[in-house]
């Protein structure tokens, strides 16, 4: 039996604490519902003093957490864009409303609506690589693969495997927009608010090589399949997360403008690509009617291209369906 | 090679300095004339002062000094000694002396490890952050190295402990602000005592180059 009361409280003192400090620049972020499960996600001063691990298996946990904190190191080979795991995973994956990784590890296997089937915590990795990282994925039971699996399930520890009612999950929501969001408020918003880190062009910014600000779009970003290419998902993220160390700074109806703004820019084609964006739309419409990918923003048909970026391939294998039929 | 002076490109300097273009390009000679105040207390060649606080600016990106020295003019950096100077430059004398500590390389020490456990704290602090706080990890602006991104977020690999240190506590104490943001503010208002002290410690002892 695990402790929802415990954990909040010890949620509620930690928050405590921060909003003490933290006067000057508040973080907002929503309340937790009273009946969800509240995570600690363990941390790798917690990963060394536990005793009980072999220190294989710590070996192990540590490399994929090497793996998700720079997953440039599989350039070329499994990541064909600028991204690592924790551009969008904030906070090595433990922190609520950043999508954190360890929900993964405790409620799949599951039935996903994104390839209507059960997918796999590998295989839930994998779409990670095929779309967020617009390359392809470690192989199934690879070494690089159990590294992250293992990193994901010691984060979990201590979590009820398939409790779904989480606190924190995922990016949240954002309430619709009181006005349709809009490519031009949006630009503003980008220009005011993301431009001095992820670059006017939001081709981000590197120092000597090594990507600092990961591209928001464009060649090195995430491609069309990629959840972020969702309006409602990138503003959750954006309204929770950033700017970095501010969640909650933008208001609602900025956060829908700033990533629809983003997410009318042009990216690597969506790996599930068929005959034209429009017919790829269609198909996979119960994602796609999420993004504009297919649809005419500022006089053109977005994802109407072959340019898969870096990567010298459409779809990786790994994507694959399966049927119990 | 590390970038030594990264002279930001169009991107993000626009904005920041739009206001301090001179009306001559930079010059180091004339910025050398013009830093004779200014090198009293920073040094010829930039190095500051560890046990007086005073930064050293040889690790700053011209358009950094620029920008400080404004804030130092408006009042947004508040410093009995530094206001008083920086009121009497013009954009001009502003341009030049940046550019003249732009081109100086100090060589400075690399101070003592005295405290293995502050800097251990510090450590974690500079390439960790402390998320349950909302606190990122210092390079997730400053660079892999620390050693500075753009002309907005400035190295911190080698600069003095005690400039690092006084800095944090003066985004606290509400002495300095308008930083881009607000990412400072922020950042130094979550951190304690102790944070500061360790990754200030922790941030000295890096290399600089």
């Amino acid at each position: 039996m695990y402790s929802r009361i415990l954990m909040t409280t010890a949620f509620s003192l930690i928050m405590a604490h921060s909003a003490q400090a933290a006067d000057k620049v508040p973080v907002k972020l929503p309340d937790f519902e009273p009946e969800q499960y509240v995570h600690t996600a363990p941390t790798l001063a917690d990963l060394d003093a536990d005793e009980s691990i072999h220190p294989e298996l710590r070996k192990v946990i540590k490399r994929g957490y090497d793996l998700f904190m720079n997953t440039q190191q599989l350039r070329g080979e499994n990541v064909f864009n600028d991204m690592s795991c924790r551009n969008c995973h904030l906070g090595e994956g433990r922190q609520h409303w950043s999508a954190p990784i360890w929900p993964a590890a405790t409620t799949l296997p599951d039935y996903r609506d994104k390839n209507w089937q059960v997918n796999s915590l590998e295989e839930r990795i994998a779409g990670c690589f095929s779309y967020s990282m617009n390359g392809k994925p470690p192989a199934y039971g690879s070494d690089n693969m159990l590294a992250l699996v293992a990193y994901h399930q010691w984060l979990a520890r201590g979590a009820p495997v398939y409790e779904k009612n989480i606190a924190g999950r995922g990016f949240g929501k954002v309430a619709d927009p009181a006005q349709t969001p809009d490519y031009q408020r949006g630009k503003k918003v980008f220009q005011e608010n993301c431009a001095i880190c992820h670059g006017a062009d939001g081709q981000g910014q590197r120092v000597n090589g090594v990507v600092q600000f990961p591209p928001l779009w464009g060649d090195g970003a995430y491609n069309w399949g990629a959840g972020m290419a969702r309006v409602d998902t990138a503003a959750a993220f954006i309204k929770h997360n950033m700017p970095l160390g501010q969640p909650g700074k933008l208001s609602d109806q900025e956060a829908w403008d700033v990533a629809y703004y983003i997410n009318a820019q042009e990216r690597p084609q969506d790996p599930r690509f068929e005959k034209s964006a429009a017919y790829t739309r269609e198909k996979y419409l119960n994602f796609h009617r999420r993004t504009l990918y297919g649809t005419e923003v500022n006089g053109r048909v977005l994802g109407e291209h072959n340019n898969t970026g870096a990567k010298p391939f459409l779809k990786p294998e790994a994507l694959r369906s399966r049927t119990f039929d | 090679m590390p970038q030594r002076k990264p002279f930001l490109g169009a991107v993000t300097a626009v904005a920041l300095t739009a206001a301090a273009i001179p009306a001559a390009a930079a010059d180091v000679e004339r910025g050398r004339q013009a830093a004779q105040t200014c090198i009293a207390c920073h040094q010829a060649d930039g190095a500051g002062n560890a046990a007086l606080g005073y930064p050293r600016l040889d690790l700053f990106a011209e358009d950094y000094i620029i920008q400080q020295l404004q804030h130092f003019k408006a009042g947004h950096r508040q410093n009995p000694l530094m206001q008083p100077f920086a009121r009497n430059l013009n954009e001009q004398q502003m341009a030049d002396i940046a550019a003249y500590y732009g081109a100086q390389q100090a060589a400075v020490p690399t101070p003592p490890a005295t405290d293995a456990a502050l800097l251990a704290q510090g450590e974690k602090l500079v390439h960790q952050g402390d998320w349950d706080r909302h606190i990122p990890a210092c390079t997730s602006c400053h660079g892999p190295d620390n050693r500075g991104v753009g002309a907005s977020f400035p190295a911190l690999a080698g600069q003095h402990a005690s400039y690092i240190e006084s800095q944090l506590q003066a985004w606290r104490n509400g002495t300095r602000s308008h930083d881009p943001l607000n990412l400072m503010l922020a950042v130094a208002g979550r951190m304690t005592d102790s944070d500061i002290k360790a990754a200030a410690a922790y941030l000295a002892a890096q290399p600089a180059k």
